[in-house]
């Protein structure tokens, strides 16, 4: 009799094999993402006890500065084949930002500029396409909120693989020409978030594609960490007191919590008390609400109303986790509204040179609640994860930050105008 | 009286490939054992060691996901119509 497929554990290499989050069942190392004895979703599983005989501060500081400086702890099996470039972004120290905060010492973990499509999806794309390759796929895929659209085409278009891109129909302009620009196939789809990505399932299950974000999730997830990765080691190998992380289906900030637990683990930053926060926006804030409200069941959000698209999903996939992250690390969750989001853009661009896009306006506005309501103090340091660049969600902005005001090419006229300013 | 119960593709192996079947009871905790006394092991893929729904798994009365009325208490009636349905993952 043939054996179940969750009796296999295959061991080799770093990472071992596939295991289910709820029940503990092993999978092997295939294109498979959801347990199926009891529905829930695998994870990458790992052989710390190799790694930590492998893995010193001294080796991944004398690697190139990209995420795959932590390569033992990303699920591929060779070296990447897609997006060796991607990740080590700046984390910036933000006293200006910091000093209207009200806080000490801020960092901004800056993933605007994230190689090639400027947000952290590069991360997760990177490594999604690179286990593609290996696992033999040929077409990749994803259903998503613009972000991780772009990124599967820039990295599929360079990585020489073909791709589908499921978005909802009525996204931004620039992260709508962000995909088309490198000859994917973009598909928008008259519905939400939710519904493009029931629809994606639906194919996944039909053709042999790479879904990055449905097949080949349990791989793509593990990108994030590269992200909690860099933290610590930029801050000079040690913990911050509080990150703030904005969510979506909740799975980045689950991620950098493992990052940092998995740190600790391996002796690489040395055991410190953090809190993790967690940020959507007012008009979509299923796992905030669940979070507010002390309940464990989300409470799916089926007509999302908010600029802060990139973060609109109404039925997080991972938002079970996002809570437990939140309350095992002593994290709150806030979700700020359109008006402050608008607001928190313009405060980090004004103060910091920083153009985050709406989801970055999101993060600032929820840190400033958090400082606000005493739950970061003044003299703890925080890192605030800013995930994608605001050239990308214009609209938002567009008539808030004035405009420019035109004159013609002579000095009197632009005497006149200074004299009108002042 | 039957209420029909729709299952998902993965647990129809358990069905004898059937997609919809019958069970009958006053509540959604009596349509699973039902379930389960046609169906040996149906329960433990929908449920997980204390009884509890499994938190993958979506139990829908009418459309309505019954985490949001009274869990496995909620009443059925007759021309009552349950799917049983995996969370979508992705994202």
């Amino acid at each position: 009799m043939k054996k179940a497929r969750w009796d296999v554990k295959a061991k080799h290499g770093f990472f071992t094999s596939l295991k289910c989050r709820e029940c503990g069942r092993h999978y092997p190392k295939e294109a498979l993402h959801v347990c199926e004895f009891c529905f829930g979703p695998l994870e990458v599983d790992y052989d710390y006890g190799l790694i930590k005989t492998v893995l010193t501060r001294a080796k991944i500081a004398s690697r190139p500065t990209n995420m795959w400086r932590y390569r033992e702890l990303l699920p591929i099996e060779g070296e990447p084949t897609v997006g060796f470039q991607v990740g080590f972004t700046p984390l910036v120290r933000a006293n200006r930002l910091a000093k209207r905060l009200g806080l000490r010492e801020v960092w901004i973990k800056n993933d605007t500029v994230n190689y090639p499509t400027l947000s952290f999806k590069d991360r997760v794309v990177s490594v999604a396409l690179s286990r593609a390759r290996e696992l033999g796929f040929e077409i990749v895929a994803c259903a998503s909120t613009g972000n991780l659209a772009n990124s599967v085409a820039a990295n599929a278009a360079s990585g020489g693989l073909r791709s589908y891109v499921f978005i909802p129909a009525d996204l931004e302009t620039g992260k709508v020409l962000g995909s088309l620009v490198y000859g994917t196939n973009v598909i928008g789809i008259r519905g939400t978030y939710d519904e493009v990505n029931r629809l994606c399932s639906e194919i996944a299950g039909k053709y042999g594609w790479a879904f990055v974000n449905v097949n080949i999730r349990p791989y793509y997830a593990e990108g994030s960490k590269a992200m909690g990765y860099e933290i610590i080691e930029q801050l000079g190998w040690r913990l911050p007191d509080h990150v703030v992380v904005p969510m979506a289906g909740g799975s980045l900030i689950t991620k950098i919590h493992k990052s940092f637990k998995e740190f600790v683990k391996l002796g690489l930053v040395d055991e410190h008390r953090y809190s993790i926060h967690g940020a959507q926006a007012e008009g979509c804030a299923p796992i905030v609400n669940a979070m507010k409200a002390g309940a464990e069941i989300i409470k799916p959000v089926s007509k999302p109303q908010t600029i802060v698209k990139s973060l609109a999903i109404g039925n997080p996939a991972d938002g079970f986790y996002a809570i437990q992250t939140m309350k095992q690390t002593g994290g709150w969750a806030e979700n700020p509204n359109d008006e402050d989001v608008v607001a928190g853009i313009r405060l980090l661009a004004e103060t910091e040179g920083v153009f985050a896009e709406t989801a970055g306006g999101t993060t600032v506005a929820a840190a400033q609640r958090l400082v606000n309501a005493g739950r970061i103090k003044p003299s703890e340091s925080v890192v605030l994860c800013i995930t994608g660049h605001g050239l990308k969600t214009q609209e938002a902005v567009a008539n808030r930050c004035g405009e420019a005001r035109v004159i013609g090419p002579h000095l009197h006229e632009f005497l006149a105008l200074l004299d009108r300013k002042n | 009286m039957p209420i029909n119960v729709r299952i998902p593709t993965p647990l129809r192996k358990l069905t004898k490939d059937k997609d919809v079947v019958q069970a009958s009871g006053a509540t959604i905790q009596d349509i699973i054992d039902s379930l389960e006394k046609q169906y040996p092991g149906l329960k433990e893929r929908i449920c997980d060691e204390r009884g509890e729904l499994r938190r993958f798994v979506n139990v829908y009365l009418n459309d309505e996901d019954i985490r949001f009325a009274q869990g496995k208490g909620t009443p059925v009636k007759d021309g009552d119509e349950i799917s049983v349905i995996p969370a979508i993952a992705g994202g």
